[in-house]
């Protein structure tokens, strides 16, 4: 029996949460993260989910509990955006390094200043290096299945999943969703095992000062240092890859939906012309590749799904056949060009693709994207390559200034 | 569902349609996109969004919501203008509703008015449908702080022009977004509206 409901992304997401039942759940509200938190304190009110709901008075804060929550062994839930997200900067990495598999909703939003409350992806993106996994979504089925997923993928690896979707675009359109009962996610998602357990009966310092190099303990045990913890966990992060796949593949399995591992492919098996990006800007592509279709250019779209691991091995094969690449990004690397599509070119370098690459800076601060005008750079890039320039290039999709 | 828009878009199927509402803050534009959704959906369209449009929030301002229909899962979420219908909740908002940005050729209007649709100065770029939502709202006492409520009937406008939706579904979709008791106070006024809405159809044998 399906139970469709149109809701918005944050209910999704909101949903999801208490599907996996997580112990404690600490937010700070943020636009337009701000219905998530709600929601979830409705249900911990209500009785419907049995939880701890910790209010807090900052971002910093919400991550610290859910650091120190999940280090008594309590699986963990917070969500943010924006300035939000930058002020857990440290507690992003604290969680990370202390290899915690914090589940966290980015809900994407511009960064400050200047002020914006609307969409693009500058906030998780800024994010990119503190040892999260990145996972976008491309509509609201896609939010809640993925933080079913998140769970499962970090409790595994024991690595924090930051699930990100486009703030307003996703968190405040409605839609169809199929909400999986209870029994269906029980069997998707195994009990909680914290790898360690801080608690008055078995008292231990975590995470005191490491030195560089390897040292025996007190108790002549040889253990690692700083640099040992950190290849444990960039290894995690290799592994992750396959864990990624196996949760996609694992749920399409028992729900029937199946929105990609690492990445995902639309129409590519034949295409000369790929669209590529994260996110909602992603599903705008497919309906601007159909569009490019009915004018004779053979396109197709691959989806980013997961931005951290970088799906190395599969961009290299999904944009085997391709003769232009057409990237379409709401962030931007200052100085340099979007990080997507720096990432692309060098998963790409050393393949035999040569097929120029159009880095499309899009949407930020809420900037609408229209498939027409995702249809049209797309075309001009498809050009470009037909006529022999091979060039790359960076371009600032419907921007106009003096 | 008798004289409506959509006989006339026989020949050039519209795979989705799209609807902006236009509003005042507090008038419930938001609600109605979201009923229209789930009516819609209950229609068995298996592609329906609704959404504000992002923006400040203000009572009184103007604002829009929109609704998307389709046969098939929506993929576009960017924002719906120009529209294929306009619903206008207040009468003033008519002109801003109604320019080349904001409404398709060939679209339709419906609009909350005393006036027939002869009498709303429309271009002939659109078909118009009239109804007199606030003062039906009178009639059968529907109103809010003294303020009758319009977004209701309007879906009922909205049923009997556009043809894309049955009563029965909209007063399905009122039922999954208000509690049952208020649900049903606004049936009788969304009737009525569908009664007396008035359709005049751009190149129309109406």
């Amino acid at each position: 029996m399906s139970d469709v409901r149109i809701i918005t992304g944050n209910e999704a997401a909101a949903l999801a949460v208490k599907r996996a039942e997580p112990g404690v759940i600490a937010a700070y509200p943020i636009t337009p993260q701000t219905r998530l938190a709600e929601v979830l304190s409705e249900y911990v009110e209500k009785g419907e989910l049995k939880a701890e709901y910790v209010r807090v008075e900052s971002e910093h804060s919400s991550m610290t509990v859910c650091i120190s929550a999940s280090t008594v062994g309590a699986r963990v839930f917070t969500a943010t955006s924006s300035n939000g997200l930058l002020y857990m900067h440290e507690q992003l990495h604290w969680a990370a390094g202390s290899r915690l598999p914090v589940v966290m909703c980015c809900v994407n939003r511009g960064v400050g200043a200047p002020w914006s409350i609307f969409n693009d992806q500058q906030d998780s993106f800024s994010q990119r290096d503190t040892g999260w996994i990145q996972l976008y979504c491309r509509d609201n089925q896609e939010i809640l299945d993925t933080v079913l997923q998140a769970y499962r993928i970090a409790e595994e690896v024991y690595l924090p999943v930051m699930v990100c979707y486009d703030g307003f675009v996703l968190s405040h359109t409605m839609m169809p969703v199929d909400v999986p009962d209870a029994g269906l996610v029980k069997k998707f998602l195994p009990p909680y095992r914290p790898h360690t357990i801080l608690s008055p009966e078995d008292p231990k310092t975590i995470n005191p000062v490491f030195f560089a190099s390897r040292r025996e303990n007190a108790d002549g045990v040889l253990c690692d240092g700083y640099m040992e913890m950190r290849y444990k966990m960039q290894a995690a992060f290799e592994r992750s890859r396959t864990v990624i796949n196996a949760a996609s593949d694992e749920w399409a399995k028992l729900s029937g939906r199946n929105h990609g591992g690492m990445i995902w492919e639309y129409m590519t098996e034949d295409a000369d012309l790929i669209l590529t990006g994260m996110g909602s800007i992603a599903t705008e592509a497919t309906l601007a590749a159909d569009a490019l279709r009915a004018e004779g250019i053979r396109a197709g779209v691959v989806g980013i799904r997961a931005f951290r691991p970088f799906p190395k091995e599969e961009v290299a094969q999904a944009f085997a056949k391709a003769s232009a690449i057409a990237v379409f990004e709401k962030c931007i690397s200052y100085g340099y060009e979007g990080g997507v599509c720096s990432d692309l070119k060098a998963a790409l370098y050393g393949t035999d693709i040569k097929a120029p690459i159009h880095n499309y800076i899009a949407g930020l601060g809420g900037r609408d994207v229209k498939t027409r005008e995702l249809v049209e750079a797309a075309r001009t890039t498809f050009e470009a390559a037909l006529a022999g320039d091979a060039g790359n290039k960076t371009i600032w999709l419907n921007c106009h200034t003096g | 569902m008798g004289e409506s828009f959509m006989a006339f878009f026989v020949g050039e199927r519209v795979a989705m349609h799209e609807i902006l509402w236009h509003g005042r803050g507090g008038q419930g534009v938001v609600l109605a996109a979201q009923i229209l959704a789930e009516a819609a959906y209950i229609q068995g369209f298996r592609g329906v969004t609704s959404a504000p449009t992002f923006g400040p929030e203000r009572r009184g301002a103007p604002l829009t919501a929109s609704t998307r229909i389709s046969d098939e899962p929506v993929r576009t979420f960017s924002q719906v203008a120009p529209a294929d219908i306009a619903v206008i909740l207040d009468e003033s908002l008519f002109e801003n509703a109604t320019g080349e940005e904001m409404l398709r050729e060939g679209g339709l209007v419906i609009i909350n008015t005393p006036l027939k649709p002869d009498q709303i100065g429309a271009n002939g770029r659109f078909s118009v449908a009239t109804v007199d939502a606030a003062g039906i709202a009178r009639e059968h006492h529907l109103s809010m702080g003294g303020v009758p409520v319009v977004n209701t009937p309007l879906l009922g406008a909205f049923c009997r022009a556009s043809g894309l939706v049955s009563l029965e579904s909209i007063e399905e979709g009122i039922k999954k977004k208000m509690p049952r008791s208020k649900a049903s106070f606004n049936f009788q006024a969304i009737r009525t509206a569908f009664e007396r809405t008035e359709v005049w159809v751009k190149n129309g044998k109406d």
